[in-house]
């Protein structure tokens, strides 16, 4: 039994581009490319990307169809992104949304 | 934006009228669009995915260069004839499309205006219109989805959503996955994730598949489906996955993260079995109860629905999928929970019914290709109905709740909350606990949540009633700068003034309670 396989071989992708890099709070994520920033933060291993706005409790992408908006992230210093949606580019900043995402508007 | 065929549409595809809008490039919108063109319509397809397929047919990007996408599909073959005929013809798609309101114009040449916001995630740069004369909603189906204890932690995710994330991202929220909730979705699911590496330690239906067994004549009816089962049974009999029946998830269990799950028998109405708890270690769950037709858009427009027997709320239909509301046609999950291959059969219905009624504004003539088509709509919509009788949520699944679970991960209310605003303030209906707790007001505009809700506030009372119309002006968040933008008078597109990604909608407003019921 294939236990081992994973869903790129599965599918056999083979992409021409080369696998890039991303940064998730500043730690280097390397991923394929035509990811979702979602996918490429599950490839990695990382469920959470946000903390929620009065528990403080982390969260990540649930529905992983856009309908949820529990993946919100902050990416290249934009809150509020949904990040099972949002193509995951080389040098992409993913930063965890605290709260609603704008503190330093402080209202 | 658009990248794929539509930018064949030369020049501006908003500065046109066509005779028909289709939205949702699923297997029922795809159909009903190559359909309408191949008879001569002209039409525009939107979609808010940049590749067309919808969730059935959801694929990883090109830049995977997968060389066999269909290993992770069933059917890839109708998939890949829609396709061909869509690159084919001139159909206007135009991908990364959110439409957020749908509006109609009395007596006017060009009844329809579709709008949209553009961009991967409706972060788009500019609001757009998109004028037709006709309208086919195609627009699918989401997750319905049923609290416990500790389901806000991560690791725990839809079961749709794991597909979702597996078929295009080519990723997996765990190594070893229970997939539970009830649902056959739940068997392609597993299969899925079971296929691609992860190991699944069971598969949790609360139903019993033995209500199928009491309907042997509509299971004869649709083979396909039969075959379908054991397509994905034999698959997860292979990667050594159990079906546990007649239970369910009753706790997540983990600080940060999902480390295990506790299974419990359910009884006939999924009330748990005290003392039947088993504890299966895991890094992840997948869970769902069933889809849900999304026909927001159809339902503000005062499109008349009917109640499905698993309690959900699907769009009334005619036999050439007409909606109430002339000039609007629905195909697919809109009319029910039925299928990929339905979906194709009523999206080419819809498509033959627009050509006809836009270019000899009557009904079409009853060819063989019609009637074959209704016949085997009918057939499968028959298979339908049964599954959602076996799968419908029993009474008893809010006993496995406690007063800590949050019902609504949005604006982080409890089940506790939710229990007092219907107790301790008379609370009977989603609506109303919604005003007192926020359950339902946040970011996903209680897609999530309103399920449960509706079911907590009706107590005692009738499942899943009453059904509160959603007659909502807005489908999804739009950023006050796009609403501040619109100029009613212009009808191409003006670009927005620079905003703020979309905030939480406060769309709440009356339902007016005056919407069609069934």
């Amino acid at each position: 039994m294939a236990r081992d396989r994973t869903p790129a071989e599965l599918v056999g992708a083979a992409p021409e581009q080369a696998p890039f890099e991303i940064t998730f709070d500043g730690r280097p994520i390397t991923t394929l490319p035509g990811r979702s920033v979602a996918a490429a933060l599950w490839s990695a291993g990382v469920l959470a990307w946000r903390t929620t706005r009065r528990g403080g409790r982390p969260r990540g992408a649930f529905c992983g169809i856009g309908h949820c908006y529990d993946c919100l992230a902050t990416i290249n210093g934009r809150p509020n992104r949904r990040a099972c949606l949002v193509p995951a580019r080389p040098g992409d900043t993913i930063t965890t949304q605290e709260g609603h995402g704008h503190a330093e508007i402080a209202v | 934006m658009p990248k794929s065929p539509s930018d064949r549409a030369a020049g501006d595809p908003y500065g046109r009228v066509y005779d028909l809008a289709v939205i949702g490039a699923g297997c029922a919108g795809l159909a009903g669009a190559v359909t309408a063109s191949e008879r001569g319509l002209s039409v525009a397809l939107l979609d808010t995915a940049g590749r067309i397929g919808g969730q059935f047919y959801r694929h990883p990007d090109p830049a995977f260069g997968a060389v066999r996408p269909e290993a992770l599909h069933h059917d890839w073959s109708a998939f890949a004839g829609l396709r061909r005929r869509l690159e084919a013809g001139d159909v206007a798609h135009l991908a990364g499309h959110h439409v957020w309101t749908v509006e109609r114009q009395d007596g006017a040449d060009t009844p329809w205006t579709v709008h949209a916001i553009t961009g991967a995630d409706g972060d788009g740069e500019h609001p757009v219109r998109v004028q037709a004369r006709t309208v086919l909603l195609a627009t699918g189906a989401y997750e319905r989805q049923l609290p416990f204890p500790g389901w806000t932690l991560p690791g725990v995710v839809g079961a749709a959503g794991a597909q979702a994330m597996l078929k295009a991202g080519l990723v997996l929220p765990g190594r070893r996955v229970v997939v539970a909730g009830s649902g056959p979705l739940l068997l392609a699911v597993a299969a899925s994730l079971a296929t691609a590496g992860a190991r699944v330690p069971a598969v949790v239906e609360a139903a019993g598949y033995l209500g199928y067994a009491r309907r042997p004549a509509v299971l004869a009816a649709d083979p396909q489906k039969l075959a379908e089962a054991v397509v994905h049974g034999a698959a997860l009999l292979g990667h050594g996955v159990r079906l546990r029946t007649r239970s369910a998830v009753t706790q997540v269990h983990g600080t940060d993260r999902v480390e295990a799950v506790t299974v419990s028998r359910v009884d006939r109405d999924w009330r748990p079995v005290r003392g039947t708890g088993r504890r299966i270690a895991c890094d992840a769950l997948a869970v769902g109860h069933g889809l849900v037709p999304q026909i927001e858009l159809a339902t503000s427009l005062g499109c008349a629905t009917r109640r499905t027997k698993d309690g959900t709320h699907a769009l009334a239909l005619d036999a050439f999928q007409r909606t109430s509301v002339p000039g609007l046609w629905a195909a697919g999950e809109t009319g029910g929970i039925g299928g990929a291959q339905l979906a194709r059969v009523e999206g080419e219905i819809a498509g033959i019914a627009v050509a006809a009624q836009v270019r000899d504004g009557a009904a079409p003539a009853r060819d063989g290709r019609v009637r074959e088509l209704r016949r085997r709509r009918e057939r499968m919509r028959a298979f339908a109905g049964a599954m959602a009788a076996v799968h419908a949520p029993g009474k008893g699944w809010a006993e496995w709740l406690d007063d800590a679970t949050e019902v609504c991960r949005c604006e982080e209310v409890t089940v506790g909350a939710v229990r007092e605003a219907v107790d301790a303030y008379g609370a009977r209906d989603a609506r109303t606990v919604k005003l007192l707790t926020r359950a339902g007001m946040g970011w996903c505009q209680g897609r999530t949540c309103g399920a449960a809700v509706a079911c907590l506030a009706a107590g005692e009372g009738p499942l899943f009633l009453p059904p509160s119309p959603e007659r909502r002006p807005l489908a999804g968040p739009v950023p006050l700068g796009v609403l501040g933008s619109l100029d009613p008078s212009e009808p191409s597109a003006a670009p927005a003034a620079p905003a703020g990604p979309a905030e939480q909608p406060d769309t709440d407003r009356p339902d007016g309670n005056s919407g069609p019921r069934d």
